[in-house]
């Protein structure tokens, strides 16, 4: 057990030392923070940047009237009382961006209004146009049809659905589909990703010692499944760190750049600008609306147990990490080079995959089906399927059943990996294929 | 007291017998030479002996008692295909061997910097292995053999990828290490190596065993009575009934010489005798088997009369 540990130590101290190691660790927390921050920024650059764009507008209709009272955020509308080829020459002896022209028109069959542009205008502001014209001709609909815009307002409701799972003790708890799917979505992904990088980590250090023939000298001291074992744990321990240092640093540096921007927040500026301009009762209490949504919000995340998933997460990480650690370890010891492993790799991926998969078209769509429930429950999909599931409130008794099937599942493939492990280590220049895997195992001690 | 007893050990694989109820006895502090062409099984022997392998029948005792696992401890393996992890500083590397094979690291570390200074490179500490050259490399892998001091060192091939200055080294290490006490067994080819070492030897062919004995008597037990002889004048003639003359050379200007085989109980001393009357002896010399040819003709699957008759014709 001492020789383990030493094996253990060994492992662990060579890959946190490297310099890859050490910028994985520093780079990865970054980038996060960086794109949040980025994007951010890029969004406050823009808004800042963005002035009004001059509009001619060369109206015959005589109702839209779009004149300066008018203007938005985006828009200065000119009105210009010439004919439409004086209008083009005036247009184009400027810079502005655009003329407008709106012919006499039919209110419920608006046709003929045109924009003369010197460039290719962005089909956004075509759009922003287009809008402000809509609203223009609802208006004129509106008197029309004699109904002022108060009677409007009052027909305009907004309907949440308050999602609240009703458990068979009758206790009630608010959910929301939307944080949970992208939490299994996230956890389900980071399961995948961690398996399939460090299991790969495995194979590379055994096909390392056993290239550089280091490893007939390590198992003359120490069984070979000692080693296999002291491996596995070693990295395992990397991933590990690594992954407590980049939550770490991670949730550090986006509060940070959050609390750095949150003040510039753009949504809360124009709430801000909107609370300004209006002053009326019902504009606050939609002000209101937000909030109660977000308390809402905020009450769910409350209400996910955050433990329970965390706890869930590192189990089934670890565990699908030793279950398939143990048969990259032994395709390791059976090729001489990685481009040599491919074909044994895929059939230990494909599971992978296949829980990968399972992930978008069955567990977050629908959690509790029977495709969900046996992916969660079969050792081999559990680990990327369980993580996806569990913040959907997954019966305790499925839980269990899937986690002693899946010490079960990682306690037989180390015992079956092991037992090629032993030979293949040792064995160098030979053609190795199915029959001869089945061989090795078969060998006997 | 004997270092090794192999006893009736076999190996099988699938689709051929690696080792055919082979028995070896190893004494204590000698250094004993296992011999054999590739793939007659010698590694398989030694990793057995390494328990990095199990034999399929038969026992194996070290030191009076039964292969167990910490017997790897008192055991030092230089393996024919060297390999040190390239990425690993020195130090940091003959550190974990050694501990690896039991030592605490104070006495590891210890030991290391008696064993640099030994082999003068105590300066190597912090240059990691895959920037040696393969001499140097060679030499750190001949320390981690030996820094825990095993009773019994099992060396494949010791002297390959060494120069001649490195190699005399080594085997001034060597002669040092059975000086203490160490039992020390020689994998090789090199014949040279065995003759000026080996104090035992023992001969794997074809999965079994086909010679053993200390190196002395295997000579002796093929020495065919065959002498050589340098003189002047080749006008003579031996009694027929007595020698026989299988070749003769001009060496230089009359000067001429002479294999000969005396019959049976026949010495040399006779032989001597016996020339002096007809000829001017320059020279004369028993023609011993060297281990080459034992080995060559053994091989060759020849029995103990062809041996001694291709003995006679060199």
């Amino acid at each position: 057990m001492n020789k383990v540990w030493l094996i253990i130590q060994r492992e662990f101290l060579t890959r946190v030392r490297k310099k890859s190691f050490l910028i994985a660790t520093v780079v990865v927390p970054l980038i996060f923070p960086a794109i949040i921050g980025g994007l951010i920024y890029i969004m406050m650059k823009e808004a800042e940047s963005a002035k009004p764009d001059t509009v001619m507008v060369m109206d015959e209709s005589g109702v839209i009237n779009l004149d300066s009272s008018k203007n938005t955020k985006r828009f200065i509308f000119v009105p210009l009382q010439t004919s439409l080829e004086q209008a083009k020459k005036t247009y184009n002896e400027t810079k502005d961006f655009a003329l407008l022209y709106i012919p006499k028109f039919n209110i419920s069959k608006p046709e003929g209004l045109m924009i003369y542009t010197q460039e290719n205008p962005s089909i956004e502001k075509i759009g922003d146009l287009e809008s402000i014209l809509q609203d223009r001709v609802r208006d004129l609909k509106l008197q029309e049809f004699k109904i002022d815009k108060e009677t409007l307002k009052n027909l305009k409701t907004s309907i949440n659905l308050k999602q609240i799972n009703l458990t068979k003790t009758g206790e009630e708890k608010s959910s929301n589909s939307g944080i949970l799917y992208g939490l299994g979505f996230a956890l389900g992904i980071m399961i995948y990703v961690f398996v399939l990088v460090y299991g790969i980590q495995i194979m590379q250090g055994v096909i390392d010692e056993k290239t550089s023939k280091v490893v007939e000298v390590i198992v003359s001291s120490v069984k070979p499944f000692q080693l296999m074992l002291g491996k596995i744990v070693g990295i395992a321990a990397v991933g590990v760190t690594q992954f407590a240092i980049w939550l770490i640093l991670i949730s550090f540096l986006s509060s940070g750049v959050l609390g750095y921007f949150g003040l510039k927040m753009p949504q809360k500026q124009a709430m801000e600008q909107m609370a300004k301009k209006v002053q009326d009762e019902d504009v606050k209490q939609a002000m209101n609306q937000p909030n109660s949504h977000i308390k809402e919000l905020l009450g769910n995340l409350g209400e996910i147990p955050f433990a329970k998933i965390a706890f869930v997460f590192v189990f089934y990480f670890l565990g699908g990490y030793l279950l398939y650690g143990a048969l990259f370890a032994a395709v390791g010891s059976a090729v001489e080079s990685i481009q040599e492993s491919q074909q044994f790799q895929f059939p230990i991926t494909l599971p992978l995959l296949i829980g990968y998969f399972g992930l978008f078209m069955f567990i977050l769509r629908d959690p509790h089906g029977s495709v969900s429930f046996w992916l969660s429950i079969i050792p081999f999909t559990s680990p990327v399927a369980m993580v996806g599931r569990i913040a959907f409130d997954v019966p305790t008794w499925q839980l269990l059943l899937s986690m002693a099937l899946l010490i079960g599942g990682f306690i037989l493939t180390t015992w079956i990996a092991g037992r090629i492990y032993r030979v293949g280590i040792l064995m160098t220049g030979t053609k190795v294929n199915y029959r001869v895997l089945a061989k090795w195992f078969l060998m006997r001690e | 007291m004997e270092a090794l007893i192999v006893k009736d050990v076999s190996k099988y694989y699938a689709e051929h017998t690696a080792l055919d109820k082979v028995s070896i006895t190893i004494p204590e502090k000698t250094i004993f030479g296992l011999l054999g062409p590739n793939g007659a099984g010698k590694t398989t022997l030694i990793r057995i002996i390494n328990q990095i392998i199990n034999s399929d029948s038969g026992e194996v005792l070290v030191f009076g008692e039964k292969l167990r696992p910490n017997h790897v401890e008192i055991i030092g393996y230089l393996p024919e295909e060297r390999g040190l992890y390239k990425k690993m500083k020195v130090g940091d590397q003959l550190l974990y061997l050694a501990q690896l094979k039991g030592l605490s690291r104070k006495d590891a570390l210890a030991r290391i910097k008696v064993w640099l200074e030994k082999f003068e490179i105590k300066d190597w500490w912090h240059k990691k292995v895959e920037d040696l050259s393969k001499g140097m490399a060679q030499k750190v892998q001949f320390i981690s053999t030996v820094l825990h001091e095993p009773k019994l060192i099992i060396l494949d091939e010791p002297f390959s990828g060494f120069d001649p200055v490195n190699a005399e080294l080594i085997t001034e290490k060597i002669l040092e290490l059975k000086a203490n006490g160490s039992t020390i067994i020689f994998s090789t080819h090199r014949m040279e190596t065995v003759e000026s070492l080996c104090d035992h030897i023992a001969l794997l062919n074809k999965s079994k065993k086909i010679l053993e004995g200390p190196k002395k008597q295997v000579k002796d037990q093929f020495r065919s009575n065959t002498f050589l002889v340098e003189h002047r004048g080749n006008h003579f003639s031996l009694p027929s009934e007595k020698y026989e003359l299988k070749k003769q050379a001009v060496i230089e200007d009359n000067l001429f010489s002479s294999t000969i085989q005396a019959k049976e109980g026949i010495k040399g001393n006779q032989l001597i005798r016996d020339l002096i009357d007809i000829t001017e002896v320059y020279s004369f010399q028993e023609k011993l088997p060297s281990m080459a040819d034992i080995f060559i003709s053994l091989v060759k699957g020849e029995g103990d009369d062809a041996l001694k008759k291709h003995l006679q014709e060199v």
